[in-house]
């Protein structure tokens, strides 16, 4: 999928990925170097792919298979109880019900936070590209530093501000704090999207008589879906993955997949069962997975996003 | 009565200057040309005219009305931009009716005169296309039909031409004078290039760092410089300039090491003193070679050192009493490296500069 | 003629300032204040909730005297040295190697990207699973008849810093890999063909010719990569709790255990301005490299 927001000027937005290799000239097909090289992008793929195997294959195993110690060795007997029993019945702390209620409490935390941290954030961007004011700058170089900060350092005082708005430890609270932690990278990518659009355009549309909203809605934005894209993919997996704030300010009755998954795999009472953890353990990881393999480069940018400026 | 004046505009970015205190008056229905090298300003100015950019100093008032911190939708102004500007997502039709939806114009009138700009335009066709579709000329037509169907009386026009091929170039360059000699709008031209400059304008205003050096008609921009940067500026290739000390010796001539030109008819607007170390402009055109030359008032012996054959005509480069020299020749003749030949000038033609201050004398 | 006066400058791009509210009172109240209260708070007594006797740097010198802080500290300074040189070495050639002009590419880039979009709580687990010695990696060698293999690293006091050193490289390697292959090919490809017509080989030109002009990817990543791993937390939790015993803390759990388990905010809030300072000397000779040169080139 091709990336290109304004088919009509020359200037590309942002640096993106250069599709083309720009390394030295490929050498003959089979040569020694060539199947080193191979080789070894074979092992480092194989290092990566490890993992997920295991996962699946120990997800598919009964317990006893499990403790006749392979974990390479594919299922003998397949079965999908571990899997039901993750979704269903796994106990997590308290209560038994499995990581159902973790994945739709994710759900409920990710899309509000997810809508909300991309609105404020793409105004925000919108605001600082175009339409410059004294200080404008100063603080959004603040910001960028201030995602920096690690986040232990602002939680105390971020628990006192939700308790007192009455929200810690509910969903609001959780979406609160997702939206603004999410605006330095969002803000960045959105200011540099659009910072990068042929500034004729955006003084054409003031000509024309549109104002500060008029350029956004209908000139700016019906342009920009490819960063909005990326916005929500940098977001959905960030937000989905999240465990501190989870754990912090959503309170018990909401806690989103993650940390339910952690509860159930490192609650320390009754049997360890292994297939059940890998089960759940891929459950969690299916969301931010999928995403990742139908956005491909979308994907890419969004992680590169800020990091590599030019 | 004039259409924009502008008064003691001055902008400053932090501590740079980018226009000084700035004066023009521009009359109705005149075709103004803002002519620079990049950076000079003249795209700053612009764009102070429409509103885009805030101001430092001065005053804007155009149509008697003053618009100095006016938005630009209320100036009564409509602009055409260099790289387009069109909206992506909107159709041709969409981008022309954009700004009069956003004024509230009666869907009536926004039907008429969209129609109107399209055929005076020739972009009927293209109504319902989207501008990826178009080539450079037809979405730079629909850029300047954009500006039309606003109904102002001043147009803003910033290096329109600058991203289309030379051809496409020269063909609009007639249309955008066709359209003015049919509208008869004030109109405000930005260019880097000359013939754009001296073909459209009704008045030039050369500019150089955020200064305006001239502000004359073509033929007084080309015959009479003011200075030695606007001389050598327009005309290409550029005015040969000789450097020289200022004489009186009974009748005022230039002389250097090896020359002694004298200055016979040559109109001074200053007068200088004795020795004062001067330039002489020549422009190539304005020198004549073999029996024309003959007739000059000042004659002399080159010979030729590069020859660059252009069809039309040819270019001849030499030296001229030990200083570069060159100057222009009928296409058709024939002159090879080595050739000496009698070329000739008259000091009418040249334009004097004091070598110090770089002002015409 | 008449003269306009010049508006206002509070008023001008009214709009602007109002949309960019959210993003000035996040700057100044989030990351500025709560950041400003916390330092200042850190020098108060305060248990749970009555902050305001201040004790000096009492909190700093029952911090630096807590075995669990030190080794916590001792902890995210080897992980991550290791971490990062590592990351670095492995993200960059598996860059170079992908740059090769090589077949599948893109299948080759994304199976090394895949575990950066995974949770941390994901990663820890598996690998936790992984090198359980009981049943992992080390279990599965012995039943193929190598029976002294030992591979335990997770559950030895000394080693199972390297545990959580696998697990965070499986996981953000990738990430390091794409910024370097950007980086490797934001360098003009003219450089290439200069270096083919000198005869210098591929591996020299990389390392002397490309990775010099990737200075600010580089030190970019860096900045970005360190400022994680300073935040490790969550990959700890999930694969060993900080054990065994407290063999693989960390500050960022030390803070939250503080905060909230044991209900000592002075002493969380102590440790977090320890991790802010951290942080501001990774990042201040940062920001001073990039800003400062630029003022220098006006």
């Amino acid at each position: 999928m091709t990336v290109e927001p304004y088919e009509i000027t020359q200037t590309k937005p942002s640096k993106s990925f250069a599709i083309e290799p720009s390394g030295a000239k490929p050498l003959r097909r089979f040569n020694p170097t060539r199947i080193m090289l191979y080789s070894v992008l074979l092992v480092a793929a194989v290092y990566y792919l490890l993992p997920l195997y295991v996962m699946m294959m120990t997800s598919l195993k009964g317990l006893p298979e499990i403790r006749l110690g392979n974990i390479f060795a594919p299922p003998v007997e397949i079965t999908f109880a571990p899997w039901a029993k993750a979704w269903d019945t796994a106990c997590t702390g308290l209560y038994c019900e499995g990581l159902k209620v973790g994945f739709w409490n994710s759900v409920k935390i990710t899309i509000p936070s997810v809508v909300m941290s991309i609105t404020i954030a793409s105004v925000n961007g919108y605001a600082l590209s175009n339409w410059k004011f004294k200080g404008s700058e100063v603080f959004f170089t603040i910001l960028i530093f201030g995602s920096f900060i690690p986040y232990q350092v602002m939680l105390y005082p971020l628990v006192i501000v939700t308790r007192e708005l009455g929200i810690f430890g509910s969903l609001q609270g959780v979406i609160f704090i997702h939206t603004i932690f999410g605006m330095p990278i969002l803000t960045l990518l959105f200011r540099n999207y659009f910072a990068a659009l042929p500034e004729e355009l955006f003084k054409a549309a003031r000509v024309d008589g549109a104002g500060f909203w008029g350029i956004f809605l209908k000139v700016l934005v019906p342009m920009s879906a490819p960063i909005f894209v990326v916005a929500v993919i940098l977001q959905v997996t960030g937000i989905w993955n999240d465990f501190l704030f989870g754990v912090i300010f959503s309170g018990v009755k909401n806690f989103p997949m993650t940390v339910q998954l952690n509860n159930i795999v490192n609650t320390t009472q009754g049997v360890k069962e292994y297939n059940v953890n890998m089960a759940a353990t891929l459950l969690t990881g299916a969301v931010p997975l999928a995403v990742y393999f139908f956005s491909g480069r979308f994907f890419v940018r969004g992680v590169a996003a800020g990091a590599v400026k030019g | 009565m004039n259409s924009i004046s502008i008064r003691d505009l001055s902008l400053n970015f932090g501590e740079a200057t980018v226009l000084d205190q700035l004066n023009l008056d521009v009359a109705e229905g005149e075709f103004l040309v803002l002519l620079g090298a990049s950076g000079c300003g003249k795209s700053t100015l612009l764009n102070c005219i429409a509103g885009l950019l805030d101001l430092s100093e001065g005053q804007i008032i155009i149509n008697g009305k003053n618009v100095t911190w006016a938005e630009p939708k209320d100036r009564g102004i409509g602009m055409v931009f260099q790289s387009y500007a069109l909206y992506p997502q909107m159709t041709v039709r969409g981008n022309l009716t954009f700004g009069l939806k956003n004024a509230k114009v009666p869907r009536d009138d926004i039907e008429h005169r969209v129609n109107r700009a399209a055929q005076m335009l020739q972009i009927e066709p293209l109504l319902n296309r989207k501008p990826g579709q178009l080539s450079g000329g037809q979405r730079q037509r629909v850029a300047i039909g954009r500006a039309l169907v606003r109904d102002v009386d001043v147009f803003l026009f910033d290096e329109p031409l600058s991203n289309l091929d030379a051809k496409l170039r020269a063909e609009l360059r007639v249309e955008l004078k066709r359209l003015h000699q049919k509208l008869r709008n004030t109109m405000i031209y930005v260019t880097h290039d000359q013939v754009e400059a001296m073909t459209l304008a009704d008045r030039i205003a050369i500019m150089r760092d955020g200064v305006i050096q001239q502000l004359a008609d073509p033929f007084t921009i080309y015959n009479q410089p003011v200075n030695k940067y606007v001389a050598s500026f327009i005309g290409s290739p550029a005015m040969n300039f000789l450097d020289g000390a200022y004489g009186v010796d009974g009748q005022p001539s230039f002389t250097s090491d090896t020359l002694d030109i004298a200055l016979g008819r040559y109109t001074f607007k200053t007068r200088a003193e004795d020795n004062r170390p001067i330039y002489l402009g020549i422009r190539p055109e304005h020198v004549w070679v073999g029996d024309a030359a003959q007739e000059q008032p000042f004659r002399s012996d080159i010979s030729v050192e590069v020859v660059e054959p252009m069809g039309s005509d040819t270019l001849v480069w030499t030296s001229l009493g030990n200083q570069p020299f060159h100057f222009r020749m009928d296409g058709q003749a024939t002159v090879n490296v080595g050739d000496r030949l009698p070329i000739g000038f008259d000091p009418v033609q040249a334009s004097l500069f004091d070598k110090t201050s770089e002002i015409r004398l | 003629m008449s003269i306009a006066k010049r508006p206002n400058p509070l008023f001008r791009n009214l709009n602007a300032k109002i949309a960019a509210l959210p993003m000035i009172a996040t700057t100044l109240l989030v990351f500025l204040g709560c950041s400003i209260w916390t330092v200042i708070y850190s020098f108060s007594k305060s248990r749970a909730l009555s902050l305001n006797e201040f004790v000096g740097f009492a909190q700093y010198e029952r911090l630096f005297r807590t075995s669990r802080w030190l080794i916590s500290m001792e902890n995210i300074v080897i992980y991550g040295v290791l971490s990062l040189l590592i990351s670095f070495v492995i993200g960059f050639i598996l860059a170079a190697l992908i740059d090769q002009k090589i077949r599948f590419e893109d299948t080759f880039r994304t199976i090394y990207l895949y575990p950066f979009a995974l949770s941390f709580i994901v990663t820890g687990i598996v690998w936790q699973w992984i090198l359980n010695p009981s049943l992992g990696i080390q279990e599965t060698v012995r039943s193929w008849g190598f029976e002294n293999f030992t591979f335990d690293l997770i559950a030895n006091r000394g080693t199972v810093l390297y545990a959580l050193l696998i697990a965070g490289i499986w996981q953000g390697t990738g990430f390091v890999m794409v910024l370097m292959l950007a980086g490797i090919r934001g360098v003009d490809r003219e450089i290439w063909n200069a270096a083919r017509v000198d005869g210098i080989p591929v591996w020299k030109t990389y390392l002397f010719v490309i990775v010099p002009m990737m200075r600010g990817v580089m030190v970019t990543t860096l900045v970005i990569v360190a400022a994680g791993i300073v935040k490790l937390y969550d990959l700890v939790v999930a694969m060993t709790q900080g054990g065994p015993g407290i063999a693989s803390e960390v500050p960022a759990k030390y803070v939250y255990d503080f905060m909230f388990a044991r209900a000592n905010v002075g002493q969380a809030l102590a440790a977090s301005t320890v991790m802010l300072t951290t942080v501001l000397i990774i990042l201040i000779p940062w920001v001073y490299l990039e800003y400062g040169k630029k003022k220098a080139q006006r």
